[in-house]
């Protein structure tokens, strides 16, 4: 058995958000448990279906646990690997393995957080995790993460490239742009060039406009063969491939900072789907900072090395440019709770489905969706979804 | 066990007697930070602690913003040691602004905070 076997013979069928924005008074796993069912109901199964989980949360290491018991699911196969927000992303491979092997039928993927509502602060968020989790040779000099250590990223890769503020300012107005289009995205105020440069500094090269939100937000998918999805209400979105990649954890331990872990899972997924970027008509990447869109076009061959800026320049990346890429407006202007992996998968869903109103990309028939995890490009994990058409 | 601590402690306690020590391999002659059990590139378990050259350059670098009563803006770096590993650090004695990759700079062990710090090197290096 290879990769290339599993192509296709997993179907997303149902797809559902809750809270993205603002959701006071809501805790994590009730935005997550609001999302889970909106999923269900739209793949026409029931919660007692779900025979098969995927889940993570930034601040509990268990959180499997609290799932399973919120939603009184028993299932046979529970996956909860956490590697950051390219984690959801991460979860359709193994999902695959565990449906193709009968070891469940249906597998509800899904996520909640309600990180800007919450009561307690970043900083105590901080504390617990330096205890907890510490990064002894780093947190000394207290990089103001995740911020700092793609700012030093972005620092390197100007530095080597070429690329200036205004090409990641590029990023950061496509986004919004995107989001205009999207009546659900969290910040649709028109945004200039101008406006991202001279905005309030966080980390250099950073403005606030080159940070992505901090939103709550809840998303989840489920999942089932192939065979079954023909027979369900929605039109599916088939796994064509997905691959992940975990490189290491702190900014000090990359080998260069310019090259980021989806060079390999583009290059593993893409080799799963026998596609290339030219079949590609819709990108869902992770850009948790501006820097990452630049960097996840060039590792996944969208253009060479170092070229990144060039490509988003004028309006590149934006409606009506030479790519569509974060349709939804992305984390810099659609939703963020902490960790983005689930949105961005859904988004691409959405497009393949022909969902997406007034930012539909005509004719979508392939989506490639790029998580991202870790404060500094840690993990990634990139899957490409097809329509029935190009199974 | 066969040591009374880690590798990490082992440095810790080297930094706070004032040596800024680092990792070679006895296998493979590379050097290792941050500092490990074994090897990350052969595997070896025959580490030898050397004593660090403290010269190397700015590799990448940013200005963490922050308010004034806070404290002020400082600067965040990675500097490639000329041992060929990397770390994090901070630039002393300059802006943080001021600080450019490719800087040749020289480490020192800060009063105080005990923790390794970076300063410009004199135009002879």
């Amino acid at each position: 058995m290879s990769p290339r076997d599993l192509r296709g013979k997993v179907a997303i069928v149902g797809v559902g958000t809750a809270g993205c924005g603002e959701a006071p008074g809501y805790s994590d796993i009730e935005l997550l448990a609001l999302a889970a069912k909106a999923a269900v109901t739209d793949a026409g199964l029931q919660m007692s279906d779900m025979d098969g989980l995927c889940t993570a949360n930034l601040n509990a290491a268990m959180w499997p646990l609290s799932v399973v018991e919120y939603l009184k699911l028993r299932p046979k196969f529970t996956e909860g690997t956490n590697i950051g927000g390219s984690s959801f992303v991460a979860h359709l491979l193994p999902s695959m393995l565990a449906l193709e092997a009968g070891i469940c039928d249906a597998v509800l993927v899904c996520y909640g957080s309600a990180q800007r509502s919450a009561p307690f602060s970043r900083k105590d968020v901080q504390r617990a995790r330096g205890l907890l989790d510490p990064s002894p040779f780093e947190a000394p000099y207290a990089p103001f993460n995740p911020p700092s250590s793609y700012a030093l990223i972005a620092a390197r890769h100007m530095y080597q490239y070429g690329t200036t503020r205004r090409h990641l300012a590029e990023v950061a107005v496509a986004a919004r742009r995107w989001a205009q289009l999207n009546p659900d995205a969290f910040a649709r105020d028109p945004l200039t060039i101008d406006e991202v440069l001279k905005a309030r500094m966080i980390s250099d090269p950073f403005s606030k406009y080159d940070c992505c939100l901090v939103t709550d937000g809840a998303a989840a998918f489920v999942m089932v063969r192939a065979d079954r999805a023909k027979a369900l209400p929605n039109k599916p979105v088939y796994v064509l491939g997905n691959a992940t990649a975990v490189w290491h954890r702190n900014v000090s331990g990359m080998d260069d900072l310019t090259v980021t872990p989806s060079k390999e899972s583009g290059e593993r997924a893409f080799a799963m789907a026998g596609m290339t970027v030219r079949d590609i008509d819709v990108v869902q990447t992770y850009d948790a900072f501006s820097i990452n869109t630049i960097l996840a076009l060039e590792d996944l061959g969208f253009c060479k090395k170092g070229e990144g800026g060039p490509f988003v320049e004028d309006g590149g990346i934006a409606p009506g440019g030479k790519l569509p890429v974060n349709t939804n407006g992305g984390g810099l202007s659609c939703v963020h709770p902490n960790m983005y992996g689930a949105f961005a998968t859904i988004e691409a869903v959405r497009q393949l489905r022909g969902d997406c109103g007034e930012r539909q990309v005509q004719g979508a028939k392939i989506a490639l969706v790029n998580g991202n995890g870790g404060v500094c490009a840690a993990s990634q994990s990139t899957a490409i979804l097809g329509s029935a058409e190009v199974l | 066990m066969e040591k009374k601590s880690g590798a990490a402690a082992e440095y810790l306690a080297a930094l706070s007697e004032g040596r800024f020590i680092i990792q070679r391999c006895n296998e493979c002659s590379k050097h290792i930070f941050y500092p490990r059990e074994f090897c990350p590139h052969c595997s070896s378990s025959s580490l030898l602690w050397e004593d660090a050259k403290g010269s190397g350059t700015v590799y990448s670098t940013t200005t963490v913003r922050r308010k004034p009563e806070a404290g002020g803006d400082y600067n965040v770096a990675l500097i490639e040691l000329v041992e060929g590993v990397r770390m994090m650090s901070t630039l002393r004695g300059m802006a943080p602004d001021e600080v450019k990759i490719g800087m040749a700079v020289k480490a020192r062990i800060e009063e105080g905070s005990g923790l390794v710090v970076f300063e410009r090197a004199g135009e002879a290096l």
